[in-house]
């Protein structure tokens, strides 16, 4: 594709974009009384980049489908992107949650990640993500080789962490968490689907015709 | 049982929240907007203003030091399933809301049950305005000037029999005008209840009003519960029938999850909530987060009801 040589830069800018103006927001709305981000900042602020992870993690699971059945091999470049704002998101979100939110609470910090479920595992989700962060330069890549390909693996534990988390924080209702639940398991059940298909040997020919 | 208790007498306040107050903050959010370089760093940990602050035109009664939380926050955030799962969902749902006319049933273990319309229903008793602080079980609070009849005055006309044990609460069941009743969120019509004693208890309030205005539809008009030192969900909103019972009411939250909310569900700071700690609370519009107290800071008035038991168990 003929696209201009700073476009995967300015891909970068918008991904990134959502993470100052959350924290924009909440300074604005303290500071000047403004109400972005309604009546309780620090939750709403909370929420959204948790909610950014997920937007994430369904933008870099995706490129794979959307790039086999469209055949758009341009967009191969950007998994990388999404999946270290998904990261991005992940960690700023903690970082919210413990310096915001809870404000460095050290006795509550350390009963949350003992006690409270859906905080180990949405910790457990960063943790997961980390290793991944970590080996995606092209350096990493080139070193791990094919032990690259199985670490990243790890990445279809993350969306089933993530939802698990998210699904234990709401009190009655599951009605997003059951929404991105959807979408990941047709991102993954793709996979599983594809990849059945070409250990089969089937790739194109229907049941009834030998197969090479 | 049928004679209020006395008021004790550090509620009986004089203290008569001045109107100047609320225009003076008017004045400094005007200031701040002019100096906000200089004071940016400061006042960061500083309460918001909120440009739309509501000027109190009568004189509380009973009410607690603290600050009341702006307008626009008591009628912008809060849960009110009826009409949607988000925050902010109430007041957008159910503006369009009719609240009366509005017909209350008094009925169950009762010498003298009854069909009200809300005008009748209110004159059980004297309207009064209180201040009180508002907790809820998810770990935020506001402090609501709430204008309402007193409970007891309520039980007290209907003549509860000696077997009254329990009051049952009943939220209106119209899923064409409450829309969320259309999503099985929770089981329908929301129902809560007190204990007698507790619904007797002079804190607790039938509330008509906020800030001295009929209650906005999202806050549960024309007519909700008021417990300050329970957690906010025990505030059943919209009440069409109070029925008084000699066994424990089936609550809402906890027939949803049993293992989360009970029936007492008092405000504790020691005993949390499975799934988050209840020590400490965010107050809307201020930054850092202050402890919970103990019923909710009113412990002198209502520890009593609950001596000898196990509130760990009794949650």
């Amino acid at each position: 594709m003929g696209r201009p040589r700073w476009w995967p830069w300015a891909v970068w800018v918008i991904v990134l974009v959502p993470g100052p103006l959350v924290v924009a927001a909440l300074v604005s709305d303290f500071v000047l009384g403004t109400r972005w981000l309604g009546s309780n900042p620090v939750k709403e602020g909370e929420l959204l980049l948790g909610q950014w992870t997920m937007k994430y993690l369904v933008a870099a699971l995706a490129i794979t489908p959307v790039r086999r059945i469209m055949g758009w091999n341009w967009l191969q470049k950007y998994r990388r992107t999404f999946g270290l704002a998904a990261f991005f998101y992940g960690l700023t979100h903690f970082l919210w949650y413990a310096l915001v939110d809870i404000q460095l609470d050290g006795a509550q910090l350390a009963d949350d990640l003992t006690k409270r479920t859906y905080i180990v595992v949405g910790f457990a989700t960063l943790v997961v993500m980390l290793p991944l962060a970590l080996t995606s330069t092209r350096a990493a890549i080139a070193r791990l080789r094919h032990r690259w390909v199985t670490l990243h693996r790890l990445v279809y534990v993350v969306p089933v962490l993530g939802i698990v988390h998210w699904w234990m924080s709401v009190k009655a209702d599951v009605g997003p968490p059951a929404f991105y639940s959807a979408v990941f398991a047709l991102l993954l059940g793709w996979r599983w689907w594809h990849a059945r298909r070409e250990t089969s040997g089937h790739a194109t020919t229907p049941p009834t015709s030998p197969s090479a | 049982m049928l004679i209020r208790p006395p008021v004790p007498p550090d509620l009986r306040s004089s203290a008569i929240t001045p109107e100047s107050l609320y225009l003076t903050r008017r004045e400094w959010l005007t200031a701040a907007g002019l100096t906000v370089g200089a004071i940016a760093g400061a006042t960061a940990l500083f309460p918001r203003r909120s440009a739309a602050q509501q000027a109190l035109g009568k004189p509380y009664g009973l009410q607690v030091d603290d600050k009341p939380t702006p307008w626009d926050d008591v009628t912008s955030y809060n849960n009110f399933y009826e009409f949607g799962t988000g925050k902010e969902d109430p007041a957008e749902q159910a503006r369009g809301f009719k609240a009366r006319p509005w017909t209350v049933k008094v009925e169950g273990l009762v010498r003298k049950p009854g069909d009200y319309a809300l005008e009748d229903f209110v004159k059980a008793g004297r309207v009064e305005d209180r201040i009180y602080r508002h907790r809820c079980v998810e770990a935020w609070s506001m402090v609501v000037p709430w204008r309402g009849i007193m409970l007891a005055d309520v039980l007290k006309r209907a003549e509860p029999t000696p077997g009254a044990k329990y009051v049952e609460f009943t939220t209106l069941y119209d899923p064409a005008r409450m829309p969320g009743q259309r999503v099985p969120v929770l089981r329908w019509p929301y129902t809560e209840g007190l204990r007698l004693d507790e619904a007797m208890h002079p804190l607790t309030m039938l509330a008509t009003g906020v800030y001295g205005r009929d209650l906005p539809n999202q806050n549960g008009a024309p007519l909700r519960l008021v417990v300050p030192w329970k957690y906010g969900f025990k505030g059943i909103k919209s009440i069409v029938r109070i029925r008084l019972t000699d066994r424990q009411p089936s609550t809402a939250w906890n027939e949803s999850a049993p293992g989360e909310y009970g029936f007492y569900s008092n405000v504790n700071p020691t005993v949390d909530h499975p799934r988050w700690s209840q020590a400490k609370e965010r107050r809307i519009g201020e930054f850092l987060r202050r402890p919970t107290l103990m019923f909710n800071g009113y412990a002198d008035q209502v520890a009593s009801l609950y001596a000898g038991m196990d509130l760990r168990r009794n949650y």
